[in-house]
């Protein structure tokens, strides 16, 4: 099936996120669809989809024109689509998920559901997708759980298939596997839609790439084309791909954090006597797997979780048992590993996230009232200064883009002088324009004298940014290196393997001892 | 693939005229929240006629031989409509009959009716919005009203004080009582997790046989004994008349509108405000930026049960003078139908109060001139806000085209707070 977009134009009132866009996707190609956060890439596939009516332009499928009212004319047609946030109900088992809508009977409206795990199976065999059919969905890792969408497309026999940045919520091995599915799908003569912006992904296994940017095409190159020219024809600009820093000139230890152990509600030990330190102008990186306890050790130190046992200190002060208004107050700045989550309120405009740990700091209040000039003034000059992407300071949050949406919460963490900064994943989901300023950034923050704590499950982040990197494995630092290390030797720890070559005095004496919780990830459940 | 399975409709030609106009000017339309509330009111109006009808003796009666005369029954079906909305009219904003007499009383009944039926209505809505806004059901407006109007009540009768400070002092006890009602479920929500909606639900109970308990008490219950009635409130202690004692509308109309801007203000000026929207709209965001959420239930809570303490205060010393079982009047639960239509900010609450409250005044009249059971004007409101919650039927209903969800989604939300 050959799938043609032609002059597709998107508007949001003023806003035009899709601006005359031609595509055309050849019968079992990858097509990859290549630009930056609020490009305009999940608007465009939306509306292929059925789900935003376009405000020009037409859509054709073997040059014959056709109209979507809905998802429902678009899966008929044969395109299926994996949303960038999955849409599967938690408490089915994977079977019911892939029949949700398109559920076989048996006549009188009684479920076949064994001729629907037959289904899956078979689906999932013919293109090596190998999913649970009776797993319940919420036991299952993020990875296993979007192979459960594809299949779920494949079996509504999509010929076009559209995956919206598959790979933003993959560990680096996922990834690969998915990559493998792709080639299976294309070799089938399934047509792959692929929206990323990740260049590595894009070259390893695209047969045609399209940029887009602000809304337009600029341009088509080929997958051989090198990461810096993709990058800049993305960005619009020349990238810089490397993180480029000074020196690291440790100063006085600023945060401690001593034998620190923690149980989660079910009653596991997920974080287990972890003990380490950080200098003023210095990266220290929290590396390892996603669930290893990194979350649950950042979440812990500003506030947000009860210890166990231990002990956390910022500049001498014990913060182990105080709140977390006191502790930001204590100049501590968090981003958080999930944004939507916990890091901004998507009702809330721009403006107000700005300003959501401080509104009632004498800044940004007079008494009991909101000094409303001062935080759309703050507002207008964060937004300028981080580049934050937005129609207005007053647009809510949930309308910026994933990238925008990240530069807006480091923007506030950042917009005061920090003693220690705690970032999580900051550029999971980010584009490479975005992923360079916010990487310049938290280098500036080290040199101006902060301490940072970096959480990041990409090697690629850790290895560029760290001073010091201690590799979180079943809730214990498993080893700690400095800057400069092999990737193969970090790589290992995070599999949870200490080298041989590791120096004695690096290794964590605790760290081969059995960990006492096993990770949903490093073991698969087929 | 090579055929496509029914695409639904084709793109028009290029060149002509631009036939997604219309459609652009519907969906605009059908996003636009005052429209669609409005035609909401429509509907339900236009289904209040069908029972309207439905209810009119004369109509049935022609119905029996409807096929043989069919436009006797639409006459009778037009006339009855006719003069049951008439009559609701009449008895919500103007009369013309009364109006010809001249008299103040006359001129300005139905008004008057209209403005002391929406007035706790309003304060009842602002409570429920705003614990809304913070993520939380509160369904114990009925408690909270008993709670207010008992206290401001025993102070109104039991105390003896100079004009000016027995009405203050009665206020004040009616904003404590509420308050204290409503806290007890946001403190226990803090404390314990226990959901609102239960506590809410239970302390209602709790507050209305206390209140019929009371009303069983020498000092609370009026001499002889004999009915289920408080004394009279002092005259000090009541609301002052607005256009003379003819008229029912009170100064407690002024309170409404004074906590209707207190409860904008709070919500879009207040840092108090900001810390139950953020609570309301991502407890994680809100707990990772250093807030408690614990507290502001608390505090929430407190205020929505003062809003509702402030209804009650209303209904005893201003719309009634004695303490009866009923003092709530149905009160606390058409708040949530208010706050609902009023999409919980305090100028929608004004609104859909004063729309209520012009439904509630007409259908007394509506009743009493017509014999069309007020009934129908409860189904109306229902039906309002039935429209309201679902948007897309309104837009279907109307041909319009639109995009977002209405009330309804929001609503969903809040359960399982
Ligand atoms: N429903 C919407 N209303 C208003 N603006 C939107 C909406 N959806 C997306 N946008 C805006 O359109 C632009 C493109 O968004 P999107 O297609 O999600 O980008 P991408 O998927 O390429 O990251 C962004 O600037 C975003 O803020
Ligand atoms: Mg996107």
């Amino acid at each position: 099936m050959k799938l043609e977009l032609r002059g597709i134009t998107k508007r949001f009132g003023s806003f035009t996120a899709n601006d005359a866009i031609d595509l055309v996707v050849e019968p079992g190609e990858i097509h990859a669809l290549l630009g930056e956060n609020g490009a305009g890439k999940s608007t465009l596939m939306n509306v292929l989809y059925g789900l935003y009516h376009p405000d020009g332009g037409e859509i054709l499928i073997d040059d014959k024109v056709v109209s979507f009212a809905g998802p429902a004319d678009a899966m008929a047609a044969g395109i299926g689509m994996v949303h960038q946030h999955f849409m599967l109900v938690p408490v089915f088992t994977v079977a019911e998920n892939v029949e949700l809508g398109h559920e076989q009977t048996k006549g009188f409206g009684i479920l076949d559901a064994a001729k629907a795990r037959r289904e899956v199976t078979e689906v999932s065999a013919r293109y090596g997708l190998s999913v649970p059919p009776d797993a319940l969905i919420q036991d299952l890792p993020v990875g296993v759980q979007q192979r459960v969408e594809i299949v779920k497309a494949l079996i509504r026999n999509a010929k076009v298939l559209i995956l919206d940045e598959p790979t933003a919520v993959l560990t680096p091995q996922e990834t690969d596997e998915l990559m493998e599915v792709m080639r299976t799908l294309k070799a089938s003569g399934t047509s792959i839609v692929f929206i990323t912006h990740k260049l590595r992904e894009v070259r390893a296994v695209a047969d045609r790439i399209t940029v887009i940017r602000r809304g337009k095409v600029v341009g088509e190159a080929s997958p051989n084309s090198s990461s810096a020219e993709l990058a800049s024809l993305m960005v619009g600009r020349p990238v810089q791909l490397t993180i480029e820093k000074a020196a690291h000139e440790p100063g006085d230890v600023i945060a401690e954090v001593d034998n620190v152990r923690i149980v989660d509600d079910a009653g596991q030990v997920v974080v287990d006597d972890v003990s380490f330190d950080v200098h003023a102008g210095e990266i220290y990186a929290l590396a390892g797997v996603q669930g290893n306890g990194q979350t649950e050790l950042t979440e812990a130190i500003i506030g947000l979780r009860p210890l166990d046992g231990g002990r956390i200190t910022l500049s001498g002060r014990d913060i182990t048992d105080s709140d977390v208004h006191d502790i930001l107050r204590a100049d501590l700045g968090y981003v958080p590993e999930d944004r939507l989550h916990d890091g901004l309120i998507g009702s809330f405009t721009v403006a107000e996230n700005l300003v959501l740990d401080r509104y009632d700091s004498a800044e940004f209040s007079k008494g009991p009232s909101l000094d409303v000039g001062r935080i759309a003034a703050n507002a207008r000059q964060r937004v300028e200064e981080f580049d934050v992407r937005t129609q207005s300071v007053d647009a809510p949050g949930s309308t910026l883009s994933g990238g925008n949406q990240q530069k807006l919460v480091l923007a506030r963490e950042l917009s005061r002088p920090l003693k220690l900064l705690i970032v999580a994943q900051p550029t999971r989901g980010v584009d490479v324009g975005s992923t360079e300023f916010i990487h310049r950034r938290i280098v500036a923050e080290r040199d101006g004298g902060a301490a940072v704590v970096l959480v990041s499950t990409e090697l690629d982040e850790v290895l560029g940014l760290a001073d010091r990197i201690g590799v979180m494995y079943r809730g214990k630092i498993i080893g700690e290196v400095p800057a400069g290390t092999s990737a193969e030797t970090i790589g290992l720890l995070m599999a949870g393997t200490v080298p041989d070559d590791l120096p004695a005095r690096l290794r964590d004496p605790g760290a081969t001892a059995t960990g006492s919780r096993t990770t949903v990830r490093t073991e698969e459940p087929l | 693939m090579t055929e496509v399975a029914a695409p639904t409709s084709a793109l028009p030609e290029p060149g002509g005229p631009d036939p997604a106009a219309p459609v652009r000017r519907r969906r605009a339309l059908g996003d636009n929240t005052i429209v669609v509330t409005l035609l909401a009111f429509v509907a339900a109006m236009v289904v209040g006629a069908i029972l309207i009808a439905f209810s009119d003796p004369a109509t049935r009666s022609a119905s029996a031989y409807f096929f043989s005369a069919p436009m006797d029954t639409l006459r009778a079906a037009a006339s009855a409509i006719g003069r049951g909305y008439a009559a609701l009219f009449e008895g919500a904003v103007f009369n013309p009959t009364t109006a010809a007499r001249g008299t103040v009383a006359g001129i300005f009944g139905p008004i008057s009716e209209t403005l002391v039926s929406a007035t706790p209505l309003i304060l009842g809505g602002l409570s429920v919005g705003l614990a809304f806004r913070a993520g939380l059901f509160n369904i114990g407006g009925q408690g909270q009203i008993v709670a207010g109007a008992t206290c401001a009540g025993y102070v109104g009768f039991a105390w003896h004080l100079p004009v000016v400070i027995h009405l203050v002092v009665a206020i004040v006890a009616g904003m404590v009582g509420g308050g204290l009602w409503g806290a007890l479920a946001g403190w226990l929500k803090a404390r314990t997790g226990a959901h609102e909606v239960i506590t809410t639900i239970m302390l209602n109970y709790v507050a209305v046989n206390m209140l019929g308990f009371l009303l069983s008490v020498k000092g609370f219950q009026r001499p002889p004994y004999g009915q289920a009635i408080s004394n009279v409130v002092d005259a000090n202690a009541r609301l002052p008349h607005l256009l003379g004692s003819s008229l029912r509308v009170n100064a407690g109309l002024f309170l409404a509108l004074l906590a209707a801007y207190a409860i904008h203000w709070l919500l879009t000026r207040s840092v108090l405000g900001f810390e139950f929207r953020a609570v309301g709209a991502n407890q994680n965001a809100a707990r990772t930026a250093g807030m408690s959420v614990e507290r502001s239930y608390t505090r929430v809570m407190l205020i929505a049960g003062v809003l509702s303490g402030l209804a009650g205060v209303t209904q005893i010393l201003g719309t009634n003078s004695a303490i009866t079982g009923d003092i709530d009047a149905g009160i606390g639960f058409d708040a949530i139908t208010v706050a609902l239509l009023g999409r919980a900010n305090a100028g929608g609450t004004v609104l859909a109060g004063l729309l209520f409250g012009a439904l509630r005044a007409g259908g007394v009249q509506m009743q009493s001139s017509t014999g069309t059971p007020i009934d129908v004007v409860s189904v109306v409101q229902a039906l309002i806000v039935l429209f309201i919650a679902a948007p897309a039927l309104v837009r279907f209903l109307f041909r319009l085209h639109g995009s977002g969800a209405g009330a309804g989604q929001g609503l969903a939300k809040g359960w399982n707070g």
